[in-house]
């Protein structure tokens, strides 16, 4: 225990912070289209045409039965391919794990998001989706002025909170040798062999920063319920 | 997609490559089964102790749930894999003298029984806390000592309250044994990258696996649904059916 060495962090510091920066970057893209993708889902599910319903449903389930890992390594090696057959090209374009990490998180954090904001719209009364279209408003002015804008704020926070889960999950792509934060901490530790000290500053580093995100949550969550 | 790839013989081992996937899905399933054993007792205790009226031990408890809830799943995996042998020279010792699957294994179930164990003490202490206060105070007008009140009221009826978000516990760490590739544990997603890395058959391989996972989320599912109806609780929404 004596051979510990934490100034390595130090010197290391810009390259973490590198890595930290994509982590939030992907998390904060992630989660907007996550949520923009996950209404349209939840709108689909409770549509009342039935293939709609049917296939906004088997994507959500199939999405959520699967590991979050599986889904990347689908999107790794099956994106180029997608992507080939889309644009016509000759040969499949090279995205790389970086980018095609941003359109992964999208898709799959979707899934997720669909199944909080299909109980915010269902959290809102009948009466009201009612009401817009007495006054003629049609179903995507009813949604947009009147059904979203309160699901968005009675599931905030469990938006965010998801959102929370979503910035741990990232993680995952330094499996793909990505250079996020636990990315450029696992080179850093396997070049220097300072493994302990790497993964205990990482630790310690989301300990914090999700602990006062969650609290932040908690406390806009006690004065969102006041109001209603 | 062919599907005779699955029947071709593994480069160098013994058997095919659907004998792989196979031996890949036991390591899943035996790791995800101990972790749930050893995250339901750790997670019940913890939740217990949350709802107890000593104050430092509702404390231990909530710090607890924290620990384990903002720390990312394979930055766990790390820390028990690499930073606990190399932190305490007693656990590196024993670590040295193992198989080195077995200490895989080990590291995996210890990891996601702790991680999951931080999840089920938030429900059973939601559970407890959404029990009528009358419960607790019927038990102990009755003569019931804490503890007592505990394993014969309490708990009996909040196990059963809870079911329902036990069962995305379930399904979460199957899926979460997938993580343990990080540390290079055999299990199934390890094998199916494995069998993709090797026979450029990343679609065949991938779409097994999926098929599997979802398989076994689906059993997952029915089974909770199935303990569900067994224990529904009398005069409850759920147990009205």
């Amino acid at each position: 225990m004596g051979d510990l060495d934490f100034e390595v962090i130090g010197r290391v510091l810009p390259y973490l912070a590198a890595g930290l920066q994509y982590t939030i970057q992907l998390t904060l893209v992630a989660a907007a289209g996550g949520v923009v993708f996950g209404t349209l889902l939840a709108m689909a599910r409770l549509s009342a045409w039935r293939p709609l319903a049917l296939a906004a449903a088997g994507y959500v389930n199939l999405m959520r039965s699967i590991p979050l890992l599986l889904v990347i390594f689908w999107f790794y090696f099956l994106m180029p391919v997608l992507l080939q057959s889309l644009t016509g090209a000759e040969r499949p374009p090279q995205i790389g794990a970086e980018r095609s990490a941003y359109i992964t998180f999208i898709l799959f954090e979707a899934a997720y998001f669909c199944e909080i904001m299909r109980a915010g719209i269902q959290s809102i009364a009948k009466g009201q989706a009612g009401a817009g279209y007495a006054l003629g408003l049609n179903y995507w002015q009813v949604m947009r002025l009147i059904v979203l804008p309160q699901a968005l704020r009675n599931m905030l926070p469990v938006l965010l909170t998801q959102a929370i889960i979503l910035f741990q999950d990232v993680s995952l792509v330094s499996l793909l040798n990505v250079t996020d934060f636990v990315g450029a901490a696992v080179k850093v530790a396997q070049r220097d062999s300072r493994v302990v000290e790497m993964y205990l500053f990482v630790a310690v580093v989301y300990f914090v920063l999700c602990y006062s995100l969650s609290a932040a949550v908690k406390q806009l969550q006690r004065r969102i319920a006041i109001v209603r | 997609m062919n599907l005779d790839i699955f029947l071709q013989q593994v480069p160098d081992g013994d058997g095919a490559w659907w004998q792989m996937l196979a031996s890949g899905l036991q390591w899943t399933l035996l790791v995800a089964l101990c972790a749930w054993i050893m995250a339901f007792v750790l997670g019940s205790l913890v939740g217990v102790a949350r709802t107890t009226e000593t104050r430092w031990l509702t404390r231990c408890g909530n710090a607890y749930v924290e620990l384990f809830r903002n720390i990312p799943l394979i930055v766990q995996f790390f820390l028990w894999y690499f930073v606990v042998p190399g932190l305490f020279p007693a656990v590196k010792v024993w670590v040295t003298t193992l198989d080195p699957t077995h200490h895989q294994v080990v590291t995996a179930i210890v990891c996601l029984g702790f991680f999951t164990s931080a999840r089920i003490a938030e429900q059973v202490r939601s559970g407890i806390q959404s029990l009528a206060r009358g419960q607790r105070n019927a038990a102990y007008a009755v003569g019931l000592t804490p503890l007592q009140a505990y394993r014969h009221v309490l708990l009996p009826m909040a196990y059963r309250l809870i079911i329902p978000p036990l069962t995305s516990e379930v399904m979460n760490l199957i899926k979460n044994t997938a993580v343990a590739y990080s540390i290079g544990l055999t299990e199934l997603f390890f094998r199916t990258r494995e069998m993709g890395e090797m026979t450029f058959r990343y679609f065949e391989a991938f779409a097994a696996a999926t098929l599997v996972y979802v398989v076994i989320a689906l059993t997952a599912n029915r089974l909770m649904a199935w303990i569900e109806r067994r224990v529904a609780v009398p005069g409850y929404i759920g147990g009205s059916r």
